[in-house]
């Protein structure tokens, strides 16, 4: 019998619960331009190319919490946003269509272990190059250049950039190097300094009032404020400059120059602006196309 | 060892900002932890229906979910807000104290309650026909009966919240747990930085083991 309570109780305690569950999707997925896949495709000297042609498929890591950038939809479980959609056209030109793509979320502490293990073929998602990575990876790009700035309530005109940040509380995921920007800096004192698990709980801290500002690349930033456009918005004052390359393994110069060669003919031809006007554009701002860093 | 020496203003602060969570949240586990076995096993059923639902609610609960409701949810309360303290670092500080102390206590009470029934229930029979209230009976004959036999379980409980303590990471709480993540924004071996991170955890816990061996050893009686 009292089991029997029980199980009602949770029951109905459960079903109470997904009632008030999220309906819907946030935002717009965006689907990205499709792309034309390239046959026979030759790259050699690549052990990472012979991996991916072996296997038959292509497995990328991604990020999969950075809506506008790499997203993963929690309920179809497809991924969209501007990184993903770089992915796919670096993919096609490999001569892998969007079947033979498997993309893997890896969070951002784990990405150099995932390449020097081979867990991934690349890895696109807001990746940073610079030199002190260069030792572990390699980086075909940049693909993109971002650079640090802050998120804000619509309404807050006290915040304008990084010397007014004196006395608020801003928030960033733990050790990102935004934060560690702030830190070192002193930007703000060391009490405000709060450090999240996911941009998302940084962002809810905001509009529940708890935080003053958001911190990281302008790029994640404007994804957020493009979901919810009358709540927040971006200052629009970079102070960084944060080109982001797509991670390969460390040796494989093959592969890293055909990448190059593939990024380079997506920004000179208009795929590039495509997969960008398809996503990320639609938050209103435009982007100054890269300039490739060959080496 | 150039991870670790180029990164020791994460090393050195983040341990001892680990070290203090532990010293803080172990010393009031311990007492909270005791309080509650003693409500388990007193004779008024309100207060054992109290510590068994404060103990079924806080032991089935994932730890980085009480974690979540004190450093999110718990501030919405307005009873103890940032503002309390002056600034966020303090009020998260206080947060993951909360959460560890209320989680591992439900463990702690499981522990001494153990300890506690491994007494004969002739002493409690023989110290009430002494004249020996409730709270008397349990201080002086069962509770140091009770500690004799609790002490491996209790390390291993204490170990377990040492390690606890990392979540606190993603709840802006500089600590030990942080140190990889810095460390592989800043493009070092994570393998390696994590291996000292391993290190230190280890040299933690061997004075643990140690002071555990000893009092097993000071308290062993022939039985």
């Amino acid at each position: 019998m009292r089991v029997r309570t029980l199980a009602v109780a949770l029951l109905a305690g459960g079903l109470a619960l997904t009632a008030c569950g999220k309906e819907g999707t946030p935002g717009d997925p965006g689907t990205g331009p499709s792309q034309q896949v390239a046959a026979d495709v030759k790259v050699d000297g690549s052990p990472t190319f012979e991996k991916m042609t072996k296997r038959g498929k292509v497995v990328i890591g991604v990020k999969e919490d950075q809506p506008g950038l790499g997203y993963k939809d929690p309920t179809t479980n497809k991924y969209t946003g501007f990184d993903i959609e770089i992915a796919k056209l670096v993919a096609a030109k490999l001569g892998f269509d969007e079947a033979k793509v498997e993309f893997k979320s890896i969070p951002s502490a784990g990405r150099e272990q995932a390449l020097i293990n081979g867990d991934v073929d690349y890895y696109v998602g807001t990746y940073t190059i610079n030199d002190k990575r260069k030792q572990q990876v390699g980086f075909a790009g940049p693909y993109f250049t971002a650079g640090q700035d802050l998120l804000v309530k619509k309404e807050d005109s006290s915040i304008t950039g990084p010397d007014s940040l004196m006395g608020k509380k801003v928030c960033s995921v733990t050790g990102s190097t935004p934060i560690q920007y702030v830190k070192t800096k002193a930007l703000t004192e060391p009490g405000n300094i709060v450090e999240l698990q996911t941009y998302s709980q940084c962002v809810t801290q905001l509009i529940e009032g708890a935080i003053d500002a958001v911190t990281t690349d302008d790029a994640i930033l404007k994804g957020y404020a493009a979901q919810t456009p009358d709540k927040m918005k971006v200052v629009g004052k970079p102070f960084s400059n944060e080109p982001y390359g797509i991670g390969l393994a460390k040796d494989d110069k093959a592969l890293r120059d055909k990448v190059n060669d593939i990024l380079d003919a997506a920004i000179k031809g208009g795929d590039w602006q495509a997969v960008y006007d398809a996503t990320l554009g639609k938050s209103g701002s435009t982007a100054d196309k890269p300039v490739l860093d060959r080496y | 060892m150039d991870v670790l020496l180029d990164n020791l203003d994460l090393y050195g602060p983040g341990f001892l900002s680990t070290i203090w969570l532990f010293l803080i949240s172990a010393a009031a586990s311990l007492v909270l932890g005791v309080v509650l076995a003693m409500l388990r096993v007193a004779p008024v059923p309100v207060m054992r229906s109290i510590g068994s639902s404060y103990v079924t609610l806080l032991r089935n609960t994932p730890l980085t979910l009480v974690f979540f409701f004190f450093a999110f949810a718990f501030p919405l309360l307005e009873i103890v807000t940032p503002a309390t303290f002056g600034s966020a670092s303090g009020y998260y500080f206080f947060a993951a104290l909360c959460a560890l102390i209320l989680y591992t206590s439900a463990f702690v009470c499981e522990v001494v309650r153990s300890g506690i029934n491994t007494v004969p229930v002739g002493q409690a029979e023989a110290s009430r026909a002494l004249g020996l209230t409730f709270g008397q009976m349990l201080a002086s004959v069962v509770l140091p009966q009770a500690t004799r036999a609790v002490v491996p379980p209790m390390m291993s409980t204490m170990i377990a919240l040492l390690k606890n303590s990392t979540i606190a990471a993603g709840f802006s709480v500089f600590q030990a747990g942080s140190i990889s993540l810095y460390l592989s924004e800043r493009g070092e071996n994570q393998m390696i930085g994590l291996l000292w991170v391993a290190l230190f955890f280890i040299l933690l816990v061997i004075p643990m083991s140690l002071l555990q061996r000893s009092l097993e050893k000071r308290w062993s009686i022939a039985r």
